[in-house]
């Protein structure tokens, strides 16, 4: 056995964990592997270490997964871009584990790597790789091999590529479905590399078989692709051979493929042009919209106001708002609240008249849906509609449903919109919020919920940013400090709670005058839970106030608290002392 | 899929050439065969078995949580020597297994929340894709589904270290700070990402020399993902899709589809859960996937249907595409007629064209063509009607008998009580129909009343012998030896059948 040198120490211990049996330790290892590779200098790790992981592929699948994700930056560890290839074993072997993520892991470093390397080595060593994992045995390799493709097929030479052509189009075939499902997910990627004479030929010749497979898991994946193939295409091409399919798809037996449409379809539309967009891909749509299945409208739903981008607005008044009008009721919570979460984007496009006679109604409509989901979506979109219609006519339907939604009994909701207020503040404006709001804002802090009262407490610091020291010393610091005299501990905790939070924007001269001396009655309060609270708030107080104030006041009143017969109080006691203390130091 | 349309062709759908011989079935094997008056411990009685696709392994679950593995070992690559293997007779030849492994796959644990306890008693195994020479599958109890591997690891010592462990005996305590990167003594700090080591690096450095001691190799099975919380009810059933990466679960109610990578999500497909459970009058008794279609599976229900679905048609399928139903014959209706109608297990042909199914009566041949009827029925329990009052008296009327075809379809098989199980043959103009006793002797209790075949009045060929209520030697059947769960083997005529904690094999 070997012994090291006292300063070697740990990196030889480092090293020495790559095989430790607590695989955190490996992990830890495997993470530093640059740090071993420099150590071990560019040579030695060419030659030994890398060898050393190939050899250790049977590892748990953690340290797998960071090794994969190591070696794709490795190159300058090896010596440069000309030793790339000595990184290409361990990858390989990775590339045909059982485990996803691992392989996808490894794909991407491989990826990376063969994407530096110079063309000779490309041929010399990587095109080999795919070829062998194209015809590994088990189909984790295959479906790795799927992946690396477009790398390898760059500065082949011409037999090369049609050979790398001709194994993928096997590899289309295959017997498993997850190697067909590989290739399925690839075929764009692969196509972007491809001279265009190919394009036509054979890739879309692969890509009409895995239109037509038997595995509905397999089509699915083909519809993915769509969009990336077409926009390769030369237009007239994409109208011929992908536009027939898409269309075809859109009335597919399975939802599932017409779900992939559905959430595809305007990126197809970019791909064939405007003229079919009127022709082909709207009524295709306007089925996908009227879809029997739920979630295939839900996708649909998602996409309008995108689709309707791509239209003028009388196409889209005239075909796609009947649809919306017909979804805005649709039976499925989800379809309504998939819509609501995107229908304010069409103001912008129908503009303030059309709005206000075609939307409003369904704006309208889904404020008051009984789903809170859909009140919430409409709520979080509202700057939109805003700078179309205009705040007042918002407001009047608008503010009842803020104000129901304020008082939803599932606590979720109220977070929810509690999230929103300050957003909704700075729309409506001070007068406005100063009616209506303001109460609310209050009520959250004696909510029953305890996140509600905390994210209460976060609100009142947003809206005093959002209106100012002045305001907010008008409107909540004297409901605040009301709140600490409230008999419920609870309350009188949220009311420091809130202190702590407003202290920082209101100032060291309002935090002085009001906040100080209510902390300091509070740190006399009969529960410990108070006291401690006090401690803590004091010490996060020490930055915003005068030295001479600490001095005075905040000492004195910690060094009470340190000798409380609480032992939690004392403890949180002296270490605001301490910071006092440090910050002295400092 | 290759030769599913010869698949079709031999079983019963029609072949010119009339049915094959009937088969004459041997004892092969038994694993944990009961010596006379040993005792049978509850955690070790088998509760699934299950062959894999190439029918190299035989995986068996039992009701202590464990599953134990089998290997084929008459395959050409498993057998010794070429001489051995010439030695051989080869009509003798048929598949054996040996013993590979077994593991812990379920515990017993308790629902804090619902007060219940739940078993670990395995109730279903199903083999996944195997990849790089590791195995996978699948094993669930009433609550919880796991995905296995079991692989062969060479044992491997590490030889060589930079720091030599003996001499350092503390070294379990300097490891941790160095191991977070902290090293507070040190100004030069090697772990650091731009402390400039020599470029030719550190000579004395070197890495851990690993090296194989011994030819042996251990297996080791390892969870791989566990997918849990999603079921309500019991488990019933649980079947892979033959897309590869998605299987079912179902239990009394829901019907759920899993991804075998995605453990914390799974989608309801199936939900016959009524608003008002007080309304609830019939529950899911088994699932399984359509061995070619990814889209197709089918689950039986308590009141003797079949219903095929579509998962193309909508995402949530409560609604069925095919709906396969046997019409009650008339004036036949008893206090029975419902509990005994309850399917217990189905089972897909190799091809997907046709259904098996078991009640506690039948055995039962579906074509998903024909939603008409059944193409057959079996005999299997009619001799036990006059007594279905005894039978509901101590609960052996809910026994929940499984099924199982040949790999090419032309024979069917299900277990009885006593220990006996029955195979019949299921190609058109068959009259095979054999009773054997799970024991070493299976031909010991057949009875040899002609296999007659009747005509019913919906013109379905009914077959199979009557057994007397009582066996060859006068005995009152019984009914606490009951053979609930078997396989066949996917390619030959072999059938593996649990008898309490044995598990026998024959050939025919």
């Amino acid at each position: 056995m070997a012994m090291v040198d006292e300063p070697l120490y740990p990196i030889a211990v480092l090293i020495d964990e790559l095989k430790n049996d607590d695989i955190q330790l490996r992990l830890n290892s495997i993470r530093r592997l640059s740090t071993i590779a420099r150590a071990l200098g560019e040579e030695r790790t060419r030659k030994e270490l890398i060898p050393f992981l190939s050899e250790n592929s049977d590892d748990d699948d953690e340290v797998l997964l960071a090794m994969a994700g190591e070696l794709g930056v490795f190159i300058p560890f090896v010596g440069g871009v000309e030793h790339a290839h000595v990184l290409l074993p361990p990858l390989e072997s990775l590339c045909t584990v059982e485990e996803t993520c691992v392989r996808e892991k490894a794909v991407d470093s491989l990826c990376k790597i063969g994407s530096e390397m110079r063309e000779s080595d490309l041929v010399d060593s990587f095109v080999p790789l795919v070829k062998r994992l194209a015809a590994g045995e088990w189909f984790a390799a295959r479906v790795s091999a799927c992946g690396l493709f477009h790398v390898a097929y760059q500065g082949c030479t011409d037999v090369l590529k049609t050979e790398l052509r001709s194994i993928y189009n096997q590899l289309c075939q295959d017997d498993m479905p997850m190697v067909r499902r590989a290739a399925a997910t690839n075929l764009g990627k692969f196509a972007t590399t491809l001279e265009s004479s190919y394009l036509n030929a054979e890739i879309m010749t692969m890509f009409d078989d895995l239109t037509k497979d038997e595995q509905d898991s397999v089509r699915l994946l083909a519809v993915e692709g769509c969009a990336a193939l077409g926009k390769l295409l030369e237009p007239q091409d994409c109208v011929a051979r992908v536009l027939p399919v898409i269309v075809n798809f859109s009335q597919d037996k399975s939802w599932r493929v017409r779900y992939m449409v559905a959430n595809q379809l305007y990126e197809l539309c970019e791909a064939v042009g405007p003229d079919c967009t009127k022709t082909d891909l709207v009524p295709a749509y306007v089925r996908l919209l009227q879809d029997n299945e739920a979630e295939v409208r839900i996708a649909a739903a998602g996409k309008v106001t995108k689709f309707c981008q791509l239209l003028n607005p009388e196409l889209s008044i005239q075909h796609i708002l009947p649809c919306v009008k017909d979804l805005s009721s649709d039976s499925s919570q989800h379809v309504r609240s998939a819509l609501a979460s995107v229908i304010m984007g069409m103001a912008p496009i129908l503009g303030k008249d059309s709005t206000i006679e075609h939307l409003l109604p369904i704006f309208l409509s889904l404020l008051k849906d009984e789903f809170p989901d859909v009140r919430l979506n409409i709520i979080s979109k509202l700057d939109q509609v805003n700078q179309v219609i205009g705040i007042d006519r918002l407001s009047q339907s608008l503010l009842p449903a803020i104000v129901e939604l304020a008082e939803d009994r599932h606590w979720r909701v109220r977070l929810a919109i509690i999230e929103y207020v300050p957003l909704l503040a700075s729309q409506l404006g001070i007068g406005f919020f100063d009616d209506k709001l303001g109460a609310l804002c209050m009520q959250w802090l004696q909510d029953k919920v305890y996140s509600i009262r905390e994210a209460g407490a976060n609100n009142l610091k947003r809206l005093a940013e959002e209106f100012g020291s002045e305001w907010a010393m008008q409107h909540l610091v004297p409901q605040v400090l009301e709140m600490v005299n409230n008999p419920h501990y609870l309350h009188r905790m949220m009311a420091l709670r809130a202190i702590s939070l407003m202290a920082p924007v209101m100032g060291s001269e309002i935090t002085c005058s009001k906040f100080l001396p209510v902390v300091v009655e509070a740190s006399k309060d009969i529960v410990p839970n108070i006291k401690f609270n006090v401690a803590k708030l004091m010490q996060s107080l020490i930055p915003i106030v005068d030295q001479s104030v600490v001095d005075k006041t905040i000492r004195q009143c910690l060094v009470d608290l340190s000798e409380d017969p609480d032992v939690d109080v004392r403890y949180f006691a002296n270490q605001a002392l301490q910071s006092i203390n440090g910050a002295a130091v400092a | 899929m290759k030769g599913g349309g010869d698949d079709a062709a031999s079983s019963a759908a029609a072949s010119a050439s009339g049915p094959p011989p009937s088969l004459e079935w041997r004892f092969s094997q038994v694993f944990g065969e009961r010596t006379a008056g040993e005792e049978v411990h509850e955690v070790d009685i088998i509760s699934a078995i299950e062959f894999d696709k190439s029918g190299d392994h035989l995986a068996t679950g039992d009701r202590g949580g464990r599953v134990v593995l089998f290997e084929r070992t008459d395959t050409k690559d498993n057998v010794g020597s070429r001489r051995d293997a010439e030695q051989m007779d080869y009509s003798v030849r048929h598949p054996e297994f040996r013993y590979k492994t077994e593991f812990q796959s379920h515990e017993p644990e308790f629902d804090y929340l619902k007060s219940l306890e739940i078993e670990e008693k395995i109730n279903k195994i199903r083999w996944c894709q195997p990849a790089n020479g590791a195995l996978f599958l699948l094993s669930t109890n009433d609550k919880t589904i796991k995905y296995w591997k079991v692989q062969e690891k060479k044992i491997k010592k590490i030889s060589e270290m930079n720091i030599d462990p003996s001499k350092d005996p503390g070294s379990s305590s300097p490891l941790p700070i160095i191991a977070n990167g902290v090293h507070a003594d040190k100004p030069q700090d090697y772990l650091s990402k731009d402390f400039p080591f020599p470029p030719g690096g550190i000579p004395s450095l070197r890495l851990p020399l690993v090296v194989v001691t011994s030819l042996e190799t251990s297996l080791v099975a390892r969870c791989r993902r566990v997918y849990a919380h999603a079921h309500d009810y019991h488990i019933n059933s649980i079947s892979n899709s033959s897309d590869g990466e998605t299987f079912i679960s179902a239990d009394d109610l829901r019907v759920n589809l899993w991804n075998l990578e995605v453990s914390n999500q799974s989608f309801n497909i199936v939900d016959v859960k009524p608003t008002n459970m007080e309304d609830l009058t019939e529950v899911i008794t088994s699932a399984e996937f359509h061995p070619i279609h990814c889209n197709m599976l089918a689950y039986s229900s308590s009141k003797g249907s079949i219903r095929l679905i579509d998962m193309r048609q909508s995402a949530l399928c409560d609604s069925h595409t095919k709906l396969f139903e046997e019409p009650e014959a008339p004036g036949s209706r008893s206090f029975f007629t419902e509990i005994i109608a309850s399917i217990s297990d189905i089972k897909f042909s190799k091809n997907g064209r046709y259904i098996l199914s078991r009640d506690y009566m039948t055995l039962k041949l579906w074509d998903i063509n024909m939603d008409s009827g059944p193409v057959a029925s079996y005999q299997v329990h009619e001799h036990l009607r006059p007594r279905l009052c005894d039978l509901y008296e101590n609960d052996s009327i809910f026994d929940k008998f499984e099924c199982c075809l040949s790999g090419d379809g032309s024979r069917v098989a299900t277990g009885s009580y006593s220990n006996l199980f029955r195979v019949f043959g299921a190609s058109q103009g068959s009259t095979e129909a054999a009773t054997l006793e799970a024991s070493k002797n299976p031909m010991r209790r057949q009875i040899q009343a002609p296999a007659r075949s009747s005509r019913s009045m919906t013109s379905v060929a009914r077959r199979g012998s009557e057994s007397p209520g009582s066996d060859a030697n006068g005995n009152a059947h019984d009914f606490t030896t009951k053979l609930l769960h078997m396989a066949w083997h996917p390619t030959e005529n072999s059938i593996a059948c649990a008898a309490a904690n044995s598990l026998y094999m024959y050939y025919g």
